[in-house]
């Protein structure tokens, strides 16, 4: 934390600024906190992994509902353990940042609610969604009545060539029409 | 020759290892001189001199873009700006960030390599640009106020309650504009190139006042020295230039007060417009269902408790809606709804009549006050005006609500009409205070009229016996404090506004305090001794109201608006009621509000609360455009004093100020026969774009409609003619999504390109998914 082996360089850090939505303090801010993430012997390494159950411990990520999809979509690890290395990290915020592109946010929480990740959303899919927006308690939950009910409807509006799941390009002409997706597609440390 | 030639640079090349670039260009030009021969001489000498002839040749082939043949230059030409466009682009796309990094070092490398042979200053300088620009960009950011602050809200109580807190920022953003124009351009130059205090009657305490004028009862109900400053219209001197600038004061008074109305109308209509753009205006459609699934999580929440709210208010949501949905009208009972309905507005409209008469009714009885003096009364009475009017302010909004229970409608509805009915209070509480001022103004200015004949007399009593009427005499010096002078009306407007202001603004903070401040400490400390949950029951903490909150902003901004003529310094004193009400109130709301446990917005779009911005404005210019135009200035007081009409100093201006050919096309462009057809045209051209826009939704939901034909025909199609196995190719052509050929291939909704498996999805759709029971369906 501060010492000289765990700054950004300076070329790097220009470059992120390139390829990122986020401004020079946002990137340095998201360093100093990702070296906390990490454990000491770690630091040293030349691309350290943080392990997910740190990263959902971070204070922005601990209440959300699809926390564990989010680390799993931007992780690059191999193993799929939902591991994120400091670039996949900037990839997060830069996408939930504000000043990132309706495109942009609409590609990753498509990606985001794709839990079989088979590319579109099916019945399994929203049901999923249904249940993680809808809390953990019993009596939170619906009913498979209303979540029969719910997911034809939904299915109904957005389901535009009628293949009974959503497409990225369905799910996107949904979104784009909503007023307030961008407000609240938004992480900011 | 040549091949020795190039073997040399070769060897050149190993031995200076950073220099591989220009080793390639070298190997370019020298492919390329192949052609004209010319070097071949050069090259044999290569090993002896080669730094200076590579530099040379270097320049060279700068020197001469066209040793390349024309196409190959258009092809690199092109190649590099596509290389261009993909770096400025590579933010916005999904990739992971190793595959950006490498892509973005590799279009470094291969346009600075042919930036040369193109010409290369011109990169440099972009790039410095660009990177100029970034910083630029990195410091706005780092420049806005008051974003941790937001962002704990937001992390706190979600987006909803944060919205507030940012139309206050930008509020302010605006306000401090409005001030920087009436400070730097008005009140300064008044007060540094102006006459002194006490160099004339209009700039100076009358004698009579003199005694008390320094009192902080008089100083805070802005009379005294404070009214005979630069803070009011009343101070301003109408010389015409004044000092060594020639700064022409009245002139920049009149543009400042309509500049600053023009720049508000610009900035909101802006607003409206960027945020009209952002909606994706097109079809109708609300896919209310869809938004509620994808959109209703705010994921800058990072309290646990604000979480449990937000699921059971997302499951509440839910179930509602699919309540809705499945409910049929209920017939029985219409006429008692509709009943009450009626009963409930004719209860509103009783209410807002009462209001305002009761308003005009005080505002008469403060003249009556004014006119026997005000020491004789109370502090009540004398204050009796903006008391009541932030008192209504305060207590009728809740008697709506009370009201709004007959109703029995959803709540989202209830809640526009409660929007509705407060704006309606609040304009026609405006309104009349403005008609009761307006009453006062005619009285001033018969008094004006009575005073200008009882001068003569006056100054006739100060020659009194010494001489006769029509000789000349030294002229004997009175002070300017025994002058008598005349009524000032504007003043008297400016100050009934400020003092409306500032009392709104105390009976908002006393508000904050009593109603959310010692409620929560009252329902924290009392809890331990009571009967009952205070915590849960009856008053619990409250909630933060934004749509008051945000109503009250709005209408507080009109009152700057409609006062900022004749009063100066309401643009300052707004400044300062914004920045003291974001801490107040960010403290507040943190301290002792919980969060929403149902969240409905007014509406679907950002725009209702810019509409209504809207709607404030172009209804309190209304009133100050009235004055100016109608009625004449006090003559001897203001910048305008001594003409017939405020706006005649723009006519004086142009007759002495500009050539005269300025002032004969100003003339012809001001005549009716040029603006009326101007008008005109700008009625058709509204006319025609609303009529375009109209057919491109028509076209949208053409495309649409034949969008689902075609793949209802695809699926159809692929089911019937393939054999048992082939569901799985029914499956795959319809997962890669490609539209045989043989059908129309409509454009795809927003250009998007049509999806195979996402990138970073190594694996293929899952063939086990069930397809017939799909296509069944149709």
């Amino acid at each position: 934390m501060g010492t000289t082996a765990s700054q950004l360089r300076k070329d790097l850090l220009s470059e992120y600024q390139e390829l990122t939505f986020l401004t020079k303090q946002e990137i340095i801010l998201a360093h100093k906190r990702f070296s906390e993430l990490l454990s000491k012997e770690d630091r040293n390494l030349p691309t350290p992994r943080v392990p997910m159950e740190k990263v959902l411990s971070l204070p922005e990520l601990k209440s959300n509902p699809f926390r564990k999809r989010i680390c799993h979509v931007f992780s690059t690890s191999d193993m799929k353990d939902g591991s994120l290395t400091f670039e996949d990290f900037l990839d997060l915020l830069s996408a939930f940042s504000d000043s990132a592109t309706l495109e942009i946010k609409s590609h990753y929480a498509f990606r985001i609610f794709d839990f079989d990740d088979d590319g579109t959303l099916d019945g399994g899919d929203l049901e999923k969604l249904v249940n993680c927006l809808t809390g953990e308690t019993d009596d939170t939950r619906l009913t498979t009545e209303e979540m029969r009910q719910l997911i034809s409807n939904i299915l109904e509006e957005s389901d535009i060539d009628k293949d009974g799941t959503v497409n990225l390009s369905e799910f996107q002409h949904v979104i784009s029409r909503s007023p307030d997706f961008v407000s609240s597609f938004k992480i900011v440390l | 020759m040549e091949v020795v030639g190039e073997e040399d640079g070769d060897t050149e090349g190993k031995r200076k290892n950073g220099r591989s670039k220009k080793d390639e260009k070298k190997e370019d030009k020298e492919k390329v001189e192949k052609k004209q021969n010319k070097k071949n001489v050069e090259t044999s000498s290569e090993h002896e001199s080669s730094e200076e002839e590579e530099d040379e040749e270097e320049k060279e082939g700068e020197e001469k873009p066209d040793v390349l043949s024309p196409e190959e230059l258009e092809k690199l030409k092109e190649e590099v700006d596509e290389r261009k466009k993909l770096i400025s682009t590579l933010r916005g796309k999904p990739w992971p960030m190793r595959k950006k990094l490498l892509t973005l070092r590799e279009s470094h490398e291969f346009v600075e390599k042919y930036e040369g042979a193109l010409g290369k200053g011109k990169s440099r300088k972009l790039t410095k640009w660009m990177k100029f620009q970034r910083d630029f960009e990195n410091f706005k950011t780092a420049c806005v106020p008051w974003e941790m602050k937001i962002k704990e809200i937001e992390s706190h109580f979600g987006s909803s309650v944060a919205s507030y807190f940012i139309f206050l920022r930008w509020m302010y953003g605006i306000n401090m504009i409005l001030f920087g124009l009436t400070f730097g351009l008005v009140m300064v130059p008044e007060a540094l190139m102006g006459r002194p205090y006490g160099s004339m009657p209009r700039k100076t305490v009358p004698r009579a006042d003199e005694a008390n004028a320094m009192d902080f009862a008089v100083l805070w109900d802005f009379g005294g020295y404070a009214q005979y400053s630069v803070l009011f219209y009343g101070y301003y001197n109408s010389q015409r230039a004044i000092g060594w600038l020639k700064f022409r004061m009245p002139l920049s008074y009149f543009l400042v007060g309509v500049g600053t109305v023009a720049y508000s109308y610009m900035v909101v209509i802006r607003t409206m417009a960027r945020n009209a753009n952002e909606d994706g205006g097109g079809d109708n459609n609300s896919f209310n269902f869809s938004w509620k699934m994808f959109t209703s999580w705010d994921y800058l929440i990072g309290n646990p408790e604000t979480a449990d709210n937000k699921f059971a208010s997302i499951t509440t949501s839910f179930k509602e809606a699919i309540l809705e949905e499945q409910e049929s009208r209920k017939d029985d009972n219409i006429h008692l709804t509709r009943f009450l309905r009626v009963l409930a507005n004719f209860l509103v409209l009783c209410c807002l009549a009462g209001s305002g008469y009761l308003i005009y009714f005080v505002v008469r009885r403060s003249q009556k006050f004014a006119l026997e003096g005000l020491e004789s009364h109370s502090w009540w009475e004398r204050n009796e005006v903006n008391m009541v009017m932030s008192l209504l302010g305060m207590f009728c909004p809740m008697l709506f609500d009370v009201i709004s229970a007959l109703e029995n409608y959803h709540p989202r509805i209830a809640l526009q009409w409660q929007l509705g009915r407060i704006f309606a209070l609040f304009l026609g509480n405006l309104y009349t205070f403005i008609i009761a001022l307006m009453d006062e103004i005619n009285l001033k200015r018969e008094e004006e009229e009575v005073l200008k004949l009882n001068m003569t007399i006056w100054e006739a009593s100060l020659y009194n016996g010494t001489l006769g009427a029509n000789s000349t005499a030294p002229p004997i010096t009175v002070h300017p404090a025994d002058i008598p002078r005349g009524p000032c009306w504007e003043t008297m407007v400016g100050q009934e506004f400020v003092r409306l202001i500032v009392s709104d603004t105390m009976t908002t903070y006393i508000t904050l305090l009593i109603g959310d401040f010692l409620r929560a400490v009252l329902v924290r400390f009392l809890n331990y001794c009571w009967c009952w949950d205070l915590e849960a029951g009856f008053p619990s903490y409250s909630e933060f109201d934004v749509s008051g909150n945000v109503l009250g902003l709005i209408f507080n901004q009109g009152m700057i608006w409609m006062g900022a003529f004749y009063a100066p310094c309401l643009p300052a004193l707004n400044v300062l009621r914004l920045h003291v009400s974001m801490y107040l109130q960010c403290w507040a709301v943190m301290c002792c509000n919980v969060p929403q446990e149902r969240v409905f917005k007014a509406s679907g779009s950002n725009n209702f609360y810019m509409a209504m911005l809207l709607v404030i404005l172009f209804l309190s210019t209304l009133p100050a455009i009235y004055t100016i135009v109608t009625i004449p200035p006090s003559f001897d007081c203001g910048p305008f004093s001594g003409k017939s009409r405020m706006f005649d100093v723009i006519q004086e201006t142009l007759e002495s100020d500009f050539p005269a050919w300025f002032g004969k096309v100003f003339s012809y462009a001001s005549n009716p026969g040029l603006v009326l057809p101007f008008l005109l045209l700008m009625v058709l051209a509204i006319y025609y774009l609303q009529s375009t826009s109209k057919s491109y939704k028509q076209a949208n939901l053409e495309l649409k409609k034949k969008l689902q034909t075609v793949s209802h025909t695809v699926i159809m199609s692929s089911y019937l003619s393939s054999p048992p196995g082939g569901e799985h190719r029914a499956h795959q052509g319809k997962s890669d999504h490609q539209i045989p050929p043989s059908a129309t291939s409509p454009p795809a909704p927003r250009g998007h390109r049509m999806p195979g498996p996402l990138p970073g999805n190594q694996r293929q759709p899952a063939p086990s998914v069930q397809r017939v029971p799909n296509s069944q369906r149709h």
